[in-house]
């Protein structure tokens, strides 16, 4: 972390104070960026990039609570940070008092855990590299079957991050964060019909990314088994989520543990606090210091440490996921979820969220599974927290007998995110962390397959 | 328009020969076209929810970005400090990576040439606006929601503006200055009936003086619009599941067309040969009476622009005229390869991005149908009237939208309210199921945000009420 960082950050604090502000925060990032995507041996772009951003939060003493504004700006010059200080005090002033308001009261990080956010050998690789990289994934996916026959790329990026937070509380902390992922988006064509897949790597180090050579494999195989893909028949079947698919249902839990929806009734497990609300095989945890956990971090956006929270024990649930404001409406006890970019006002976001594995593979549980569906990609906008109501588009694989019997394409499945989390009757051990939520393959015992 | 260009010398402090300059290093090892890009965006909010209006920010970003083409290959490289220093280094990065055979020669710059329209003039820019009444806009929304039906627990609304000035620079002369103002107006309405909520939403926009908005007689038929949603959803019974027919209504719900035909019909897609729609020019993709155009130059619509983000003026396309497929949308890269001329539709999120081909506001043009008689056609299906948002996958031609406004048909009547749920279909062949098109096309209030490769713009859709035979629905009742 550059030493000026803290001290813009000291400054932006003590200019709130000199505009009256009651309290406030100030956050700055600043980070190196590289992209580069690849079709087949071609380069298509590369992009790189300096940025940086300063966040600045102002509280305004007002009667019966504080007002509070936020603001950001990338013009970092000495006038145009002072001009914001002054900004962001008085648009605090014009907003209304509100008794939650405020910084966390105490309990801010004093350590500074080794997390394997970075490591400083990659700061030197070249651009040339990690061309090279996507120009293998790419040559793998095309190796895999003469039908791979175009794609949409590979893309290799990398991002250096350093990040200084400060509050009128006392807390000025920092840290560095790299992130590098590696993506391949391969096209299967037979009959005269695509499809296209992907299959990525994501990783705080380049060393801990899987291959190129194994991610275009995988990636190419994803796309040719969807070759053929065709509707099935409207029926309730068992649906069995992969590591890619399972951790969707991980973000809608998470959305509905959000201490925002609780405190505002909009997430339909707001009144099920201690309750057993999913299977016994569901235990779902959060924990922002996981070594090398791409969501892990030493302090949340507000200063507070980050934290293991146990969200579903065995099924019952028993945490929200809060930050300073939302646990102060509950009054509750923040649990170190406060999520802040610069241009953001702090919200709840789980850091690494994960289901527990259990036992046996993704074969062995189609095999288990005398007719289903094995979901493989879902997509559109189609949950809604208030009531738990579910309904996706999906492709996948259909089972007959234990065994993969074809591909599957323009089929919804729908359901209620209750019930299905309630009737998770088998969980592999094949947790897969390819994002910050992670899950291994789960079955949940029926859900309403809507095709033909 | 020409005040982006003023504020971009006045703030950078770039006259036209530093540009020129910088252009000309771009240039140096023969790329085919290079291009700065700058841009300064303010963008404020005011939130309000339990009744008070609780935070409010602004959010200024600036920077500049900088593109050099050769063949396929492009170098972009961008920064938020401004200067001669950072764009000769960011010049030098985006030719160093992108090294062609292109024709390179000293750069003139053309001068203003920028379009002799302003779609979108707004005496005081809405960032301008004072929040004391914005907070007071919001106090009202509030007070009016939870008069309207003792069912309401919570409202949340926020207005959101944005001026945005951007000024592209090309080596081909290209000097385009462009002011675009944004604003829109969110009410999220919550309403509880025993242990059962609902929440409806409505929003509205585009690119105007936010007075507007502040109308009561703009943002009351909005709210109401929400409560009635949210306490309509309340009685809302299981959706049916299974092909049947569906009756589209008039406006938001072409964001079929966006996600079904629109994105597959963007250059880059049928350049690299990856969208179902690849190939297909002149073919028959759509019923007889089926024309869909995109148009970027509505006066102030949130998806129209003066300019595109590459300095083209914006333009009518005409992506399938009378069920048969006419065109594509196109920025310059994929122009140029492809051999045809730019539409005007290279957009970016902002300077931090390189551009793609991107809808502006896409509709369905109306036909001939009574709306009612439409709807008497239908033995039994799905009426759907509002949606929350789609998605589609290019190369397979497979898109979803979901509706959360969607009833029951039966015998030829509106019947029960259905709970939300998605809707299947494949783009290539979805308005071939077309039966019949209504007179009644509407635009969309102006709220539409699409996302392709990580970058959000703001776009338009239109629809007029449309029978579709065959599409699959989402729902859990057999």
């Amino acid at each position: 972390m550059s030493a000026d960082g803290r001290e813009l950050v000291a400054s932006v604090l003590e200019g709130l104070r000199r505009a009256g502000a009651h309290a406030g925060d100030a956050l700055l990032v600043e980070a190196e960026s590289l992209e580069t995507r690849v079709r087949g041996p071609e380069i298509d772009f590369v992009k790189q990039a300096r940025e940086r951003a300063l966040g600045i939060r102002a509280f305004v003493a007002g009667p019966g609570g504080l007002s509070s504004a936020n603001t950001s700006t990338s013009d970092l010059s000495a006038a145009a940070v002072e001009r914001m200080v002054g900004a962001t005090v008085a648009l605090a002033r014009a907003t209304a008092p509100d008794p939650a308001a405020g910084l966390p009261e105490g309990g801010f990080a004093t350590d500074a855990p080794e997390l394997g956010l970075a490591d400083a050998r990659d700061r030197g690789a070249p651009v040339e590299d990690r061309i090279a990289a996507a120009r293998a994934a790419e040559a793998a996916a095309r190796a895999v079957d003469p039908r791979i026959v175009n794609s949409e790329g590979s893309q290799a990026g990398s991002e250096f991050a350093r990040v200084v937070y400060g509050s009128t509380a006392g807390f000025l902390g920092g840290y560095e964060t790299a992130s590098h992922g590696l993506s391949c988006e391969p096209i299967a064509r037979a009959n005269g019909s695509l499809q296209r897949d992907s299959w990525h790597s994501l990783a705080h180090r380049l060393a801990d990314l899987e291959s190129p050579e194994s991610i275009g494999r995988r990636a190419g195989e994803r796309a040719l088994r969807r070759l053929g893909a065709r509707r099935v028949r409207t029926q309730e079947v068992p649906v069995i989520f992969d590591p890619v698919t399972a951790p969707s249902l991980l973000s809608h839990l998470a959305a509905c543990v959000n201490g925002y929806a609780i405190y505002r009734e909009t997430s339909f497990l707001g009144a099920r606090r201690g309750e057993r609300v999913a299977s016994e095989l569901v235990t779902v945890v959060d924990d922002g210091r996981l070594p090398g956990g791409l969501g892990s971090r030493p302090f949340d956006g507000e200063g507070l440490p980050t934290r293991r929270t146990e969200v579903l024990a065995r099924g019952r649930l028993e945490s929200w996921l809060l930050d300073a404001y939302s646990a102060r409406k509950l009054g509750l006890a923040p649990t170190g979820n406060a999520s802040r970019g610069p241009a953001s006002a702090p919200s709840v976001a789980p850091t690494n969220l994960w289901l527990l594995p259990g036992e046996g593979t993704l074969e062995e549980l189609v095999a288990a599974t005398p007719r289903g569906l094995l979901v493989t990609e879902l997509f559109g906008m189609g949950f809604h927290p208030v009531t738990g109501d579910y309904s996706r588009g999906a492709a996948g694989l259909w089972i007959e007998g234990g065994e993969i019997a074809h591909p599957v394409e323009e089929v919804t499945i729908a359901g209620n995110l209750g019930a299905m989390l309630a009737s998770i009757d088998a969980v592999a051990a094949d947790l897969l962390w390819l994002g910050r939520i992670a899950s291994p393959s789960l079955r949940v015992a029926s859900m309403t397959v809507a095709g033909e | 328009m020409t005040d982006a260009l003023a504020l971009l010398r006045d703030r950078f402090e770039l006259d036209e020969r530093s540009l020129a300059r910088a252009l000309d290093s771009a240039l140096e090892r023969r790329v085919d076209h290079a291009e700065l890009f700058f841009e300064h965006t303010t963008r404020d909010s005011l939130v309000l929810e339990e009744g008070i209006a609780k935070s409010g920010d602004v959010h200024v970003e600036q920077g500049v970005g900088v593109r050099a083409q050769a063949g396929e290959r492009q170098g972009y490289a961008h920064s938020d400090e401004v200067s001669v220093e950072s764009l000769r280094v960011a010049a030098a990065t985006a030719r160093a990576i992108c090294e062609g055979t292109g024709s390179a020669g000293p750069v003139a710059l053309r001068g203003a040439a920028v379009p002799g329209r302003d779609l979108y003039p707004v005496g005081l820019a809405p960032t301008d606006v004072a929040v004391e009444e914005k907070r007071a806009l919001l106090d009202a929304i509030d007070r009016h929601a939870r008069a309207l039906d003792p069912r309401v627990r919570q409202v949340m609304a926020s207005v959101v503006s944005e001026l945005r000035q951007v000024l592209v620079v090309a080596s081909d002369g290209t000097f385009a200055a462009d002011t675009r103002p944004l604003v829109r107006l969110n009410v999220q309405v919550v309403a509880a009936d025993g242990a059962r909520r609902e929440v409806g939403y409505q929003g509205m926009g585009g690119r105007f003086e936010l007075a507007r908005l502040i109308a009561p007689e703009a943002w009351q038929p909005l709210v109401a619009e929400a409560v009635r949603i949210a306490v309509l959803n309340l009685g809302a019974v299981p959706c049916p599941a299974g092909t049947m027919d569906v009756v589209l209504g008039p406006g938001w719900p072409g964001v079929l067309l966006h996600e079904a035909v629109g994105h597959g019909l963007e250059g880059d897609f049928n350049r690299k040969g990856t969208s179902a729609f690849s190939e297909r020019l002149g073919q028959r993709v759509a019923a007889p009476g089926v024309t869909v155009v995109d148009d970027g130059t509505l006066p102030a619509r949130r998806g129209s622009l003066n300019v595109d983000d590459e300095g083209t003026p914006t333009q009518r396309t005409v992506l399938i005229e009378d069920g048969i497929l006419r065109g594509y949308l196109q920025d310059r890269l994929n122009a140029r390869l492809m051999g045809v001329p730019t539409t005007g539709n290279g957009r970016r999120e902002s300077y931090a991005h390189l551009p793609m081909p991107r809808m502006t506001n896409t509709f369905m043009l109306a036909g001939n149908d009574d709306p009612e008689e439409i709807l008497r056609s239908v033995p039994r299906g799905l009426y759907a009237v509002s949606f929350g948002g789609g998605q589609v996958d290019i190369t397979s031609g497979k898109f979803v939208f979901t509706a959360n406004e969607a009833y029951r048909i039966e015998d030829g009547r509106i019947g029960a309210p259905v709970k939300g749920a998605t809707l299947i279909g494949n783009g290539p062949d979805v308005l071939l199921r077309v039966s019949r098109i209504g007179s009644d096309l509407e635009l969309d209030r102006g709220v539409g945000t699409c996302g392709k490769d990580g970058q959000s713009v703001p776009v338009g859709v239109g629809l007029p009420t449309l029978r579709i035979d065959g599409l699959t629905v989402g729902g859990t009742e057999g």
